[in-house]
């Protein structure tokens, strides 16, 4: 594999990492505008782990996701009390103030960056992904998905239904940072360096602009987002400079044709159909 | 006779505007109680009410022996209280089957579930066809079969439903008022809350009609169903006029 691919592809392993720590918390219906934000924690949380506490990758890198998603549930009492386009102002302005934070934080570098001294392959980084892609579609066959699932149609009738509606957004929320924090950690310690302006609006809205366009009615959405757009641009290469627009033309056309995003359920049954596969339901049709 | 259900001085405001003023209801064990009234009486309101899904600002609401005032709605879900909400109450991108173990998420007997779906499905062959399709593509009279499957699953002493034939075609219409007379046969305890007032007044025992958030009259059926006057100043119209008024069925125990 040459250093191009591997590139390509380790920008493709960060991208679904972060596409699916947008995910979780969506599939109840809340939209995370700050996720660069829980990334910056966990990225600066184990930087500073492996280059000052000599921690090694194996703790930093999970410490990193604990401290993300610690903040989470912390700000998660505040913050989930607001819904829809509030909750996603609220959660906008979080990852605003903690980039802010780590820009003006000394103790890190500030606006300087901070060098990582502790070097991840690109090995781990695939591996923990393919970790991160299993558990969260290891998730998505518990019920705790379909409880995610039923608040993001009705959250009144989840209510009725006797679902734990508020703790059942907070673990998802909270899952979702804990998952940033991960691919941040492991973010910092692949490319030896972070600066606060990486952890930037634009990132966190690209993430969620690839989610959706992936769709999230299931699990496979976010990572189908993640590879059209990470692969995508480098095939439009030949197009050099205007490769951005006929990129930016294609997100238009695919959310006007399929607002839904690229996968869905009833196309996923399709595809199983298409192979002779029962539904994955238990108790398959007769 | 003992109420398994009684609600005292229920009342609920949105936002400084009082919805439901002092509401008392009473259920008698094996009963089906409606509850009628205009757009806007407090209907809806009275069984979010009694669900914990609205927060009370008064009131107290007693389920048997327990005083569940203060309870959180899966408490009193798990009491035996469900509810079918109004209007589209299955959760359209979930399946048939999906929305039906949602019903019974509290339950640890899941064999016994499987069984009771099963059933269901039997009772109701489309749902049990499409039980892999989303609820979505399923006509509103199966969305409501649904919706009543899923609160059954979740074993109800108290089945509350919110206008269950509003929006069917005559048909499932019948079939909605012949499954709740069906269930109460069973022994089932129904609150039915009803624009239909004739069909309504026709399988009830008693009824409670709400007028601005407050109880304006309260009885047995048979003796509402003949007051004319009573029935157009509250409701609009007459008992006959919608309905098919057969006699009454004593049955309550």
């Amino acid at each position: 594999m040459s250093g191009y691919q591997t590139g390509v592809l380790i920008i493709l392993c960060f991208n679904i990492m972060a596409a699916y720590a947008v995910y979780l918390p969506l599939v109840a219906g809340q939209l995370n505008l700050g996720i660069a934000g829980f990334m910056a924690i966990g990225a600066y949380t184990a930087a500073y782990l492996t280059n000052e506490m000599g921690w090694s990758l194996v703790s930093a890198i999970p410490a990193g996701g604990l401290a993300a998603g610690g903040l989470a549930l912390l700000v998660a009492v505040p913050i989930l009390r607001t819904h829809g386009i509030y909750l996603a102002l609220a959660t906008f302005a979080l990852g605003q103030v903690i980039s802010a934070v780590f820009l003006n934080l000394e103790v890190v570098g500030a606006a300087a960056g901070y060098p990582v001294s502790t070097y991840a392959s690109p090995l781990a980084v695939f591996s923990v992904t393919a970790a991160i892609v299993l558990f969260v579609v290891g998730l998505s066959q518990t019920r705790f998905t379909l409880y995610l699932t039923a608040i993001k149609n009705d959250r009144l009738v989840a209510d009725l239904l006797g679902l734990k509606v508020w703790g059942l957004q907070v673990a998802a929320f909270t899952l979702g940072a804990a998952i940033a924090g991960i691919g941040g950690g492991l973010y910092a310690h692949h490319f030896s360096f972070i600066e606060a302006q990486h952890f930037s609006v634009q990132l966190s809205i690209y993430t969620v602009l690839y989610v959706l366009l992936g769709g999230t009615q299931t699990v496979w959405g976010p990572l189908v987002g993640a590879l059209f757009f990470s692969l995508v641009p480098e095939l439009l290469r030949a197009g050099e400079a205007w490769r951005y627009v006929i990129f930016a033309a294609l997100i238009v056309a695919f959310m006007a044709v399929r607002p839904q995003g690229l996968v869905t359920s009833t196309a996923l049954r399709g595809i199983g159909r298409l192979f002779g596969r029962k539904p994955a339901a238990p108790g398959a049709q007769p | 006779m003992s109420a398994i259900l009684s609600v005292s001085d229920l009342t609920v405001a949105y936002g400084g505007v009082t919805a439901l003023d002092g509401v008392s209801l009473s259920v008698e064990e094996g009963e089906i109680v409606t509850v009628l009234g205009a757009n806007g009486a407090g209907k809806t309101t009275l069984l979010l009410g009694i669900m914990g899904a609205v927060p009370a600002m008064r009131g107290r609401i007693q389920f048997r022996d327990a005083d569940l005032s203060r309870a959180r709605p899966h408490t009193r879900l798990a009491k035996g209280l469900v509810l079918v909400p109004e209007g589209r109450q299955v959760l359209v991108s979930l399946t048939v089957e999906e929305n039906l173990l949602l019903g019974a998420h509290l339950r640890r007997d899941r064999q016994a579930v499987r069984s009771e779906i099963a059933a269901i499905y039997e009772r109701f062959p489309n749902l049990g066809q499409r039980r892999h399709t989303a609820a979505a593509t399923l006509s509103g009279g199966e969305q409501q079969m649904v919706a009543i499957g899923r609160a059954m699953v979740a074993r109800p002493q108290v089945l509350m439903l919110d206008e269950p034939s509003l929006g069917l075609s005559p048909l499932f219409v019948s079939k909605v008022f012949d499954l709740i007379q069906e269930m109460n046969r069973s022994g089932l305890t129904i609150v039915l809350v009803e624009q239909n007032t004739g069909k309504a007044l026709s399988v009830a025992h008693s009824a409670t009609v709400l007028e601005l958030g407050k109880v304006a009259v309260a009885g047995p059926c048979d003796a509402l169903r003949n007051d004319h006057r009573l029935l157009e100043a509250y409701l609009g119209g007459s008992a006959e006029s919608s309905g098919d008024p057969q006699p009454m069925r004593v049955g309550s125990q």
